[in-house]
C-alpha cells in the first residue's frame, strides 16, 4: 500500500491532467467548430452533437497584452495571450516569463505548462494551466 | 413623392465630462430638450421615444417622460453595450420606416465619472472546497489566472492580432493615434478632455494594458445625447430652415457577431465591424472614398487601428500604412474622430453612439466653428459594444 496521491481538480473542465496535462475541446460533429465551454448547439451551424477533441500542447502567441491594472483581487502585472495551438486559439496566461514587452513577442514558441492553484479544506489540489517558452 | 428616408431634424450632446451637479436623468433631458429645440419641435410630435442607460436599472425612457413630457408614447429602453446609443437612433429608424409614426426622439445617456475599470466581476467564494461552476466548470475566476477579461486587456490584443497577421505595429505606433486624438480634442469645447498630449507624455503615462496607457483608454465620464428623426414625408411638410438644416440618414446598419473560429477566445470586433460597413455603403450607394470625415469607435487606442482596416478606409491590411500616411488626421485625405474620440472626448458609454452621429451632422451642417471640416458632404459614425453588436450610420448633407 503506497501513500495515498491527493485529489487534484483542474482549474476549468476543459483542462485535463491525466495521462498528461492537456486541453480538450469540445468539437461539433458536423462543422468541426471548437469550444471550450458547453454549447446547448453549435454558434456556427446549429447541429447539436458535440465530441471532445485533445488539443496540441505546444502553440505560438498570436496575441498578447500585459495586464499591469486589473480588478481588485486580480495580481499584477501578468501576461495574456492568445495562443494558436495548431490552428485552435487558446486563452491563456503566459508563465515562466517575465511580464515586459521586451521579454514577449508575436510568434512566439510556447508550450502549455500546469501548476498548483492550492488546497481546499479537504486537501484537493487545484491545478492550473498557463504557456511557458518552448526553447 | 417621399422616398422613406428617415432625416436627423434636431441633435445634440451635453457637454462631456464630471457632470456632479447632474443626474442620470437631468442628463438625458438635457439633451433630449436641446434636441427638441434644435429640430424647433416639441414632444408633442413624437410618435417614439427609445432611450439607453447602460449602467442603470432599466426604465430611463418613462423617467425621462416624467421631465419632460408624459404624452403616452411607445417608449423602447435599450441596452446594447457600447452600442446602446445606436441602437436607440435606430430603433426609431425602424419605427418611421414602418410607418408607425413621422418623427420619434432617441436618447443615450451615462453617468461614468469614476467609473474604473470595466469588464470584469468577482465571483463570491461560498464553499471551502473547490466547486466547479458555470460552462467552463470553473474552480476560480478566470480572470486574471486564464488571460484577461477586462476591457483594456481585451483591446489590447485586438490590436496585438492585426500586428501578427500583418506587422508593423508597436507601442509608438499606438501611442501617435492617441496623440491624434488628443490633439483633435483641442477644438472640441464638450469634449471631456481637450489638452494636447504628447507622444512622450503617452507613452510614459501609467500602463493599463501595454501597449494601452492610461490617455489611449476611453475616458470614464458623464455625458448624454439626443436626436429627433423625422420621415421624408413629414420634413417636407416644415419650415425651410429646418429642412435645410436636416441631415439624411443614408444609411443604419446594426451588426452582431457571427461565428468566427476563435470568437470564443478573443472577441472578433472585426467581422461584424466590416459586415456593418459594407451593408452601409450599400444602402447609402457610397464608397469609402467618399466619406468627408469618420468618428469611429476608438475605446482603446488598439481599437482604432484594426477599425481603419475594417471601415475599408485602407486596403485590407494596410491600416498601419494608412495611419502612418497622416490620412486619418484632421487635415488628412480622410479625418477620423476630429471630436477628440472616446479617448479625449470621453465615452458615456449610452450616449456615445448618438454623440458620435451628433458630431458628423454638426459638420454636414456646417456649424462645427473652428474644429469644421470644410464641404463636409457625407460622414460616418461606428461604435461597437463587445458582447458584441456593431452600429453603423451614413450620414449625408441636404442637397
Amino acid at each position: 500500500m503506497g501513500t495515498a496521491v491527493a485529489a487534484r481538480v483542474p482549474l476549468v473542465d476543459y483542462l485535463v491532467l491525466e495521462p498528461e496535462p492537456h486541453l480538450v475541446a469540445q468539437e461539433c460533429t458536423s462543422c468541426g467548430a471548437r469550444f471550450f465551454d458547453h454549447r446547448v448547439a453549435c454558434a456556427n451551424c446549429f447541429a447539436r452533437e458535440f465530441r471532445p477533441v485533445d488539443i496540441a500542447t505546444t502553440g505560438e502567441v498570436a496575441s498578447f497584452t500585459i495586464v499591469t491594472f486589473a480588478a481588485p483581487g486580480v495580481p499584477v502585472p501578468f501576461v495574456a495571450a492568445v495562443v494558436d495551438c495548431d490552428g485552435t486559439w487558446v486563452r491563456a496566461n503566459l508563465v515562466d516569463v517575465e511580464a515586459d514587452p521586451s521579454k514577449v513577442w508575436l510568434g512566439m514558441k510556447v508550450k502549455l505548462s500546469t501548476f498548483p492553484l492550492g488546497t481546499d479544506s479537504e486537501g484537493t489540489e487545484a491545478v492550473g494551466f498557463g504557456f511557458a517558452p518552448a526553447e | 413623392m417621399a422616398s422613406g428616408d428617415v432625416w436627423i431634424l434636431g441633435i445634440k450632446m451635453t457637454k462631456f465630462g464630471k457632470r456632479p451637479d447632474d443626474d442620470t436623468v437631468g442628463l438625458a433631458a438635457e439633451a433630449a430638450l436641446a434636441a427638441l429645440d434644435d429640430g424647433g419641435v416639441t414632444m408633442q410630435d413624437m410618435g417614439v421615444l427609445a432611450a439607453g442607460n447602460l449602467m442603470g436599472r432599466g426604465g430611463i425612457g418613462q423617467a425621462l417622460q416624467k421631465q419632460i413630457g408624459q404624452t403616452g408614447i411607445p417608449v423602447y429602453n435599450v441596452a446594447n453595450a457600447c452600442a446602446t446609443g445606436a441602437t436607440a437612433l435606430r430603433t426609431v429608424v425602424m419605427a418611421i420606416k414602418a410607418g408607425e409614426c413621422d418623427m420619434g426622439l432617441a436618447v443615450g445617456v451615462e453617468k461614468l465619472a469614476g467609473a474604473g475599470l470595466l469588464g470584469a466581476s468577482g465571483r463570491k467564494k461560498d464553499s471551502d472546497t473547490w466547486q466547479p461552476q458555470g460552462r467552463q466548470g470553473a474552480i476560480m475566476d478566470l480572470d486574471g489566472r486564464v488571460g484577461t477579461e477586462n476591457m483594456p486587456g481585451t483591446f489590447a490584443q485586438v490590436g496585438m492580432e492585426y500586428g501578427h497577421r500583418y506587422g508593423g505595429v508597436d507601442f509608438e505606433l499606438f501611442a501617435r493615434i492617441s496623440e491624434k486624438n488628443h490633439k483633435h480634442s483641442t477644438l472640441n469645447p464638450l469634449a471631456a478632455y481637450s489638452k494636447a498630449m504628447s507622444l512622450e507624455q503617452i507613452m510614459n503615462d501609467v500602463m493599463i494594458a501595454y501597449p494601452n496607457t492610461r490617455p489611449m483608454c476611453s475616458a470614464n465620464c458623464d455625458g448624454a445625447a439626443a436626436a429627433v428623426l423625422v420621415s421624408d414625408a413629414k420634413l417636407k411638410t416644415l419650415d425651410p430652415d429646418q429642412r435645410r438644416r436636416a441631415v439624411k440618414i443614408a444609411a443604419s446598419v446594426l451588426t452582431t457577431d457571427p461565428y468566427e473560429p476563435g470568437c470564443q477566445v478573443l472577441p472578433d470586433v472585426n467581422t461584424l465591424t466590416r459586415n456593418a460597413a459594407k451593408q452601409a455603403y450599400d444602402q447609402a450607394g457610397v464608397s469609402p472614398d467618399d466619406l468627408d470625415l469618420v468618428e469611429l469607435h476608438d475605446c482603446f487606442a488598439t481599437a482604432e487601428l484594426v477599425h481603419y482596416d475594417n471601415l475599408m478606409l485602407c486596403p485590407e491590411g494596410g491600416a498601419v500604412d494608412f495611419f502612418k500616411s497622416g490620412a486619418p488626421w484632421r487635415d488628412g485625405r480622410m479625418p477620423v474622430n476630429v471630436s477628440g474620440g472616446l479617448q479625449s472626448k470621453g465615452h458615456p458609454i449610452a450616449a456615445t453612439g448618438i454623440a458620435n452621429v451628433w458630431e458628423v451632422c454638426h459638420h454636414l451642417r456646417g456649424e462645427a466653428g473652428d474644429r469644421q471640416i470644410e464641404g463636409a458632404k457625407v460622414g460616418l459614425a461606428h461604435v461597437i459594444g463587445l458582447g458584441s453588436a456593431c452600429g453603423v450610420h451614413i450620414l449625408e448633407k441636404a442637397a
